[in-house]
């Protein structure tokens, strides 16, 4: 079935790439209970892997967390656009791209984080959108805090993303850094990976032309689902 | 070109607000109040456990199926969703409202036995592991390609479901050591 392709054209053999974190590493604490120990068994993809679900564009506005509130939130505005690409640099029409994140005080609003740090009433933190034909998503927001893990050491600032492409085989779940942050050197799921490029490309490209004149900075970050033309 | 794949990172702990659609877990239709999709409705609860033995709260479940003729594509019941996608409670618990799926067709003339995909993704978890539902006592799982390709029959039971009365079926999913389910690599 290694050539068998999908609806969008395209068929995912393992290109050889492994810039993927292990299962245990045990830096990341809570990894060493929940990694598999067995290694994994290689499952041939089947019409199963190569089908997928549909997602349309959602309401207009899914993509600006400042506007969720009565009134702006607090914290610097910025915008990350980017493109979601497969491994030949195609573009992913069609992926739902949701993101999420703590405020700018390093909070999240979710029951579970417990710290003292404030919630923002203007600010819930998380947005979707669908790509466009040209794989294009964006999203407008505020620059996150980092915070503190309990135990444990500093968290960067950072963005979470979940990006579902055609298939099982192409669903991503990611996060995105920002350039500069002191925090990085030493934050354990960062240097889950392995792979110095693989790292380094977590981290947002700073681009003043990406944001609004005098309204928020921009950042540019792309990222590269599984998958390549049939062929 | 060749563009490097982005790496994985964990879901984290605090993601379940993100969901804006809110948990979908009823795959019977395709909007609330829906016309209901063919086939017998099924209600699959299972429990996400760590190498512990302990609760896996707020893991995110996604499943992917056929219809309940074993049908995927464009050609599928219009008021079957399909996907669906629900968190575990802090007791590890998640739960499915959904149809028996068909057989569908594998390599060549081969044909899978009914499944669900299902895969899984939790604070703790770097990437994804992913896996694959069967259902007991159904005479194509013998000569399903991906089953049988699995010798250990310990390992392979980690695949299908439990019986838990009419309609209902249990399937958990174990992480780490003891009775680990048989996760992929796809
Ligand atoms: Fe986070």
């Amino acid at each position: 079935m290694a050539n068998t392709t999908d609806v969008t054209g395209r068929h995912y053999p393992d290109s050889g790439q492994n810039t993927d974190p292990p299962y245990l590493h045990p830096d990341y604490k809570s990894t060493i209970k929940k990694s598999p120990q067995r290694p994994l068994v290689a499952l041939e993809h089947s019409v199963t892997e190569l089908s997928g679900p549909a997602f349309e564009a959602g309401e207009a506005g899914e993509n600006d967390l400042t506007v969720q509130g009565d009134a702006m939130p607090l914290g610097e505005r910025i915008d990350i656009q980017g493109r979601i690409l497969d491994e030949e640099g195609n573009a992913y029409a069609g992926a739902l791209v949701e993101m999420w994140q703590a405020n700018a005080s390093g909070k999240y609003r979710h029951i579970n984080d417990g710290r003292e740090a404030p919630l923002d009433e203007n600010f819930i933190g998380a947005g979707r959108c669908v790509t466009d034909a040209e794989g294009w998503y964006s999203f407008r927001s505020i620059r996150p805090g980092p915070y503190p893990v309990p135990g444990g050491w500093w968290r960067p600032a950072h963005l979470h993303f979940s990006v579902t492409g055609p298939s099982v085989v192409t669903r991503l779940i990611t996060q995105m850094y920002f350039p500069g942050d002191p925090l990085l050197e030493d934050d354990p799921i960062f240097h889950s990976i392995a792979d110095d490029a693989a790292r380094e490309a977590l981290i947002g490209k700073f681009d003043l032309t990406l944001g609004e004149p005098s309204v928020s900075l921009g950042y540019r970050f792309d990222m590269v689902l599984r998958g390549q033309a049939a062929g | 070109m060749s563009l490097a794949r982005t790496a994985s990172q964990t879901i984290g702990p605090f993601y379940n607000f993100a969901l804006l659609g809110g948990a979908d877990n009823d795959l019977t239709r395709r909007s609330k109040g829906g016309p209901q999709a063919a086939g017998e409705v099924v209600e699959i609860k299972g429990r996400v456990i760590d190498g512990d033995g302990a609760a896996c709260a707020c893991a995110l479940v996604e499943v992917w199926q056929a219809d309940a003729e074993g049908r995927y594509g464009a050609d599928r019941d219009p008021n079957f969703a399909g996907f669906g996608r629900t968190l575990t409670d802090n007791d590890g618990y998640y739960t499915f409202t959904t149809v028996l799926p068909g057989p569908v067709p594998g390599k060549g003339n081969s044909w899978q036995a009914p499944h669900m995909s299902m895969s899984l993704h939790s604070g703790g978890l770097l990437k994804q592991v992913n896996t694959r539902l069967y259902f007991p006592n159904d005479d194509a799982n013998a000569d399903d390609p991906v089953l049988s390709g699995i010798e250990d029959d310990g390992q392979r039971s980690t695949l299908v479901a439990r019986a838990a009365g009419e309609g209902r079926y249990e399937f958990d999913v174990i992480l780490q050591g003891e009775g680990e389910t048989v996760f992929f690599q796809l």
